[in-house]
């Protein structure tokens, strides 16, 4: 019987890969919660965490050892696996998507072959994030069944329907830019951007769709559940919403793979908007330092890129009042839907009368 | 046995165990979640065909939308035991026969698909890229443009119809 004809050095550097990207995920999610922090003190007027280690940098780890140490209480009459499985799907569903996004350009080893940078290059990469992002919205909603309380489950209806508006409206922003680039698979898209000039036009799909764009970042802020669309947790009204009986680790999970789904979804902006690990004058750096070195400073490229988003969404979050949940459902069904297939079709239309080769 | 075929066994069995979990759980939640994941192993079934987009878009449309509008009913329902209707005898008679009916027809249907194929050696794994994303769109925006257009007005109709039936209440209470 032959197994599957894979080397043993392939899986372990996928494994190795792997690894890598999931550390450097919870690092970047756990240092995002000391920076969303330093970043409401210094728009408040205020100082931030200052206490533990300089500028509070040990935070993050204080926070960690305080939500271990915390009592667990399981509401006694809720379903208590399905209490449990809420923040595990949550935590999962976070962690899931960063298997199809191109870290930075291939490494070339000495006998010729390559290190792919990337988990899996399929080539439905934009729909795995897609479904991926679908199915994240279960955590909240079984949590929020699970713990056979009101306010929570209030939180759990917010969410689900919340998630599913804003869902179509993305989605079909990701099919005008789709349409432009004619692939599904995110490395091709990636690298459709190399540069920054070509052609006497911008390469970076920004400057080709600025319109999905806004509409991409507008339902990214809502697929996280983060202010200003934060209705699932709103605490003047839910208490803590679907978090409201969670405590300890559990409640741990579910703030964490918050800032874990701000951090991807940053990488997958930067990736399918601006350029990815591409940056203009890549082709001179390239031709001056080893490959190796190529490929690190299109990693260090990519994770600027997403760092810049990741203030940006801070920004808008101690900017920004939360929405009430009719103006949520407005914005979402009678403003991003149809601007977006506006500009599907407008899309479409350009491409045939301008691009159109045949 | 070759591996796709082993994996084959486990995902078969697998989907019919989930499948047998829907109808089996008392609590209608857990009916939901054994469906989600149904449908993930038939998912893993398109993927064992080459049959990607297909396999994605099933989760996709399936286990993250209608599913999860399937949660958002049920959370709404009260779920005490004792609200629970006693079907009668009669009820349950007739949905047994109605449900061996149709399981007669699956069965008859499968039948007849095999028939003019023995003997002959099917092999999928070697014949298909007709499931890539490519190729699937080629073919159905061709040999098969018109029933793909047909079925979108039926979408089309029944999501006018369903602004239709959201729209009444208000109508009615406008005269007030």
């Amino acid at each position: 019987m032959i197994l599957l004809a894979i080397s043993l050095s392939l899986i372990l550097e996928k494994v190795i890969l792997i690894a890598v990207i999931l550390g450097a995920s919870l690092g970047i999610a756990m240092y995002s919660t000391w920076a969303e922090r330093k970043v409401a003190a210094i728009m408040q007027d205020r100082r931030g965490p200052m206490r533990a280690g300089p500028f509070g940098l040990f935070q993050p780890l204080a926070d960690g050892l305080k939500l271990f140490m915390k009592e667990e209480i399981i509401p006694a009459v809720s379903s208590k696996f399905l209490f449990v499985l809420g923040p595990s799907i949550a935590m999962l569903m976070a962690c899931m998507t960063s298997a199809v996004i191109p870290w930075g350009p291939d490494i070339p080893k000495a006998d010729g072959s390559v290190i792919s940078l990337q988990v899996a290059d399929i080539n439905i990469g934009v729909l795995f994030i897609f479904g991926v992002v679908s199915l994240g919205v279960y955590g909240v909603m079984i949590g929020a069944w699970a713990s056979n309380n009101k306010f929570s489950l209030m939180s759990g209806l917010r969410a689900a329907s919340q998630a599913i508006s804003y869902e179509l409206a993305m989605g079909i922003s990701l099919i005008a830019l789709v349409m432009m680039t004619g692939s599904l698979s995110m490395r091709e898209i990636v690298d459709q951007q190399h540069g920054f000039w070509a052609n006497g036009y911008f390469t970076w799909n920004f400057f080709k769709q600025p319109l999905a764009f806004l509409i991409f970042i507008v339902c990214a802020f809502a697929e996280l559940n983060r202010a200003p669309f934060d209705l699932a947790e709103c605490e003047s009204e839910l208490i803590g919403g679907y978090h409201t009986e969670y405590s300890s680790m559990k409640l741990g999970f579910y703030l964490f793979s918050e800032y874990i789904n701000m951090f991807i979804s940053s990488v997958i902006l930067s990736s399918l908007f601006f350029g990815g690990y591409n940056y203009p004058g890549m082709d001179i750096v390239a031709a001056h330092v080893s490959p190796l070195m190529v490929s690190l400073i299109g990693v260090m490229v990519l994770l600027g890129k997403a760092i810049c988003f990741i203030i940006f969404f801070m920004f808008i979050r101690w900017t920004i009042p939360r929405f009430r949940y009719d103006q949520l459902m407005n914005l979402g069904w009678k403003s991003l839907i149809p601007l977006a297939l506006f500009n599907m079709l407008a899309t479409g239309g350009v491409i045939l009368y301008f691009f159109n080769d045949k | 046995m070759e591996i796709h075929q082993v994996i084959f066994w486990i995902l078969s069995l697998l989907t019919l165990s989930f499948a047998v979990g829907v109808i089996m759980s008392r609590s209608p939640i857990n009916s939901v979640l054994f469906l989600i994941l149904t449908f993930f192993s038939i998912s893993a079934h398109y993927v064992m065909m080459n049959a990607q987009f297909l396999a994605i878009v099933n989760i996709i449309v399936y286990a993250g939308a209608i599913m999860v509008l399937f949660l958002f009913v049920i959370m709404l329902m009260n779920l005490n035991s004792d609200t629970e209707p006693q079907k009668n005898f009669l009820v349950q008679f007739a949905a047994v026969i109605s449900g061996g009916a149709l399981l007669l027809i699956f069965v008859a249907a499968l039948k007849s698909s095999f028939t003019g194929l023995e003997g002959k050696d099917i092999n999928l794994i070697e014949s298909t890229d007709i499931g890539l994303i490519k190729n699937l769109g080629q073919k159905l925006f061709t040999d098969y443009v018109f029933p793909f257009e047909i079925a979108s007005v039926l979408f089309l109709s029944a999501m006018i119809g369903a602004v239709v039936l959201g729209k009444k209440d208000k109508v009615l209470q406008a005269p007030k």
